[in-house]
């Protein structure tokens, strides 16, 4: 057994762009342990985006093709990897943490006795084995997993843990493999993806976004924070539970699930800052944490912070903004 | 339909976390324990179907002798009955082994659906459902947001990634793994309290069911994660850091 395998993602020819990042994170690793990197790109007519992985630093780029890949379902991807995996014997397989890999990563992992590493934020070569760093209670502490025993390792990578953009060039080979795939061996039919509605509010635009989340206790209360988008002429923005909630439409929900935002400035206000959350909203310019908990993980990408009870920092923020607006 | 729902105990949600003197976990023993956030979901979401089909909905749960309250919560809530994996040390399982012991736990129940959560709060791992499907031969979905049963399948939602969403059919039985939100979260009634008093709570251990594959990957060590980010934390009254920020904002941001 010899070799990291990065198993890439694309959906209708597109990649997922956490694959690059999945992709860096196989190549340092296989710098820190001496092991060759392969990649793997499952899907249907796949050839030119194998084509492009192979110009990375890898030692190989198996195009995994199969016309019943062509849709995602977890039994076509856990069989057609595994007849990948079982061939040529990686010693750690890594995925990027999307949501598709979440549907079958661990189904993958339990066909070789294993348990899935998931959401992994940073990965060392330690004396031989490698060993993973994933976070508990939602990014409150870290710690380090050591798996034993020969493998393989399975690992998916969180989101903006490594970088993409660091990326060294190479020439790979590219070969296909064709899995031995059976249309009665998937049981799932997935229909055509769709979104709820035309979104009516465009994060995107804006240059303030006031966010709140949690802390914020009752639909009764979203209209201190809204006073403060107001003062400061900014958009208003939430955290999934609000939405969940119906407190705000989902259309102004920040994260993995909703919008992908990059304001001048973020307010995150009561917000914890999971790892979710924070996908949506860590690429603004600066940020500004309010959570009356000194070690909620928002801190950790804010650049202001304030420790405190929101509900007697904002109004005083708006009378302090409206001062300041004449 | 009878329905399985897989809940898990986990530390209240702002629990203050101090590590414990293994090193490996939390200490536990200030704190207060509540249902793991999206199994209180997959829980609504079994008694609504219940209450839509008829059926049964069986809470499983596996854990230490301190979960018993948060399995009485699931029978107060409207569960028809419990099994407890009764386990203190659930640190040296990993998901392989507690989903192995899930699974095994409920051998000749023949359920038409699993549900579970579709992460924990507190290990996050997100699998335990996907690896009880695959221990079980059954199919399976996650991030569920809606389940509508039609015949001998259901149709699902299940959400992707910036707001998109995908309907999938799945044959039954199967697993879902849902996501928090799907519906409002019902309280218990004092009636449903009383109640739950006389529903069957099966107790096994795993000498029971028998020793789960061997783990692979434990925690070895758990710590603060270190901050790489400065940021600037302004002190002060509330009016003092309202003055500052605003400083801040107009000044060297400017965006006032
Ligand atoms: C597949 C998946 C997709 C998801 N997608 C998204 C997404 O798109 N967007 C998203 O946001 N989440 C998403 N989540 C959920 C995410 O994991 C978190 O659960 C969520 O972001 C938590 O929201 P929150 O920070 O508002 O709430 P909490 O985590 O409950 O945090 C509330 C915070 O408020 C603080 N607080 C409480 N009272 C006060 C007060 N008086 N003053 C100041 N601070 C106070 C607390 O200290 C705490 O830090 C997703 C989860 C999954 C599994």
């Amino acid at each position: 057994m010899s070799g990291i395998l990065v198993v890439m993602e694309q959906q209708g020819g597109q990649w997922h762009r956490m694959s690059w990042e999945a992709l860096a994170a196989g190549i340092e690793l296989g710098k820190q342990s001496g092991q060759p990197v392969l990649a793997a790109v499952p899907g249907s007519e796949i050839a030119a985006l194998a084509n492009e992985a192979a110009t990375k630093a890898v030692a190989k780029v198996h195009a995994v093709e199969h016309p019943l890949l062509k849709d995602y379902t977890p039994d076509g991807f856990t069989a057609a990897l595994e007849q990948l995996i079982r061939q040529h014997a990686p010693t750690v397989v890594l995925f990027p943490h999307t949501y598709q890999v979440r549907d079958y990563a661990p189904k993958l992992a339990t066909r070789f006795g294993q348990s899935l590493l998931s959401d992994v934020i940073h990965i060392r070569a330690d004396g031989g084995t490698p060993v993973f760093v994933r976070q508990l209670f939602q990014g409150k502490l870290n710690a380090d997993f050591r798996p034993s025993g020969n493998g393989p390792f399975f690992a998916s990578v969180q989101a903006g843990a490594f970088r993409a953009d660091s990326l060294e060039a190479g020439s790979a080979q590219v070969e296909t493999f064709t899995p031995q795939l059976d249309a009665a061996q998937i049981r799932t039919k997935p229909q055509a993806p769709f979104r709820e509605a035309a979104r009516a509010v465009d994060l995107t635009a804006a240059e303030i976004i006031v966010s709140v989340g949690r802390g914020i206790k009752d639909k009764e209360n979203i209209h201190i924070v809204e006073a403060l988008a107001k003062a400061l002429n900014g958009e208003l923005a939430a955290s999934r539970p609000i939405c969940d909630n119906g407190w705000l439409p989902m259309e102004r929900q920040v994260g993995s699930s909703g919008q992908t935002v990059s304001p001048k400035v973020y307010m995150a206000i009561g917000i914890s800052g999971a790892i979710q959350h924070l996908v949506g909203m860590k690429g603004s310019k600066i940020i500004v944490a309010i959570n009356k908990d000194a070690n909620a993980p928002i801190f950790e990408v804010a650049d202001y912070g304030i420790v405190g009870d929101l509900f007697e920092i904002v109004p005083a923020l708006v009378e302090e903004v409206k001062k300041a607006k004449g | 339909m009878k329905i399985i729902v897989a809940i898990k105990q986990v530390p209240v949600r702002d629990s203050q976390l101090r590590i414990d003197a293994s090193g490996r976990w939390i200490q536990e023993e200030d704190l207060s324990f509540e249902i793991n956030e999206p199994d209180a979901y997959a829980l609504e979401e079994a008694l609504q179907l219940k209450e839509k089909h008829g059926g049964e909905v069986v809470a499983l749960c596996l854990g230490p002798a301190r979960a018993t309250q948060t399995i009485r919560e699931a029978l107060a809530k409207g569960a028809d009955r419990a099994i407890h994996i009764e386990e203190e040390n659930t640190g040296a399982l990993d998901t392989f082994g507690v989903a192995s012991l899930l699974s095994s736990a409920i051998q000749g129940e023949k359920p038409d659906l699993i549900l579970t959560g579709l992460q924990s709060d507190d290990l996050g791992y997100g699998q335990t459902g996907v690896v009880m499907a695959e221990i079980l031969g059954l199919p399976h979905s996650t991030i569920i947001m809606q389940v509508e049963k039609e015949n001998e399948s259901i149709r699902v939602k299940r959400e992707l990634e910036n707001g998109w969403f995908q309907h999938i059919d799945i044959p039954l039985p199967a697993v879902l793994a849902i996501q928090s939100g799907i519906s409002k979260l019902r309280y218990a009634t004092l009636m449903g309290i009383k109640k739950a008093k006389l529903k069957e709570m099966k107790k096994v251990t795993v000498g029971e069911l028998g020793a789960p594959p061997p783990a692979t990957v434990l925690i070895e060590r758990a710590y603060a994660p270190q901050k790489s980010k400065r940021t600037q934390i302004l002190e002060g009254d509330a009016k003092a850091v309202a003055a500052k920020l605003v400083e801040k904002l107009k000044f060297e941001v400017r965006v006032i």
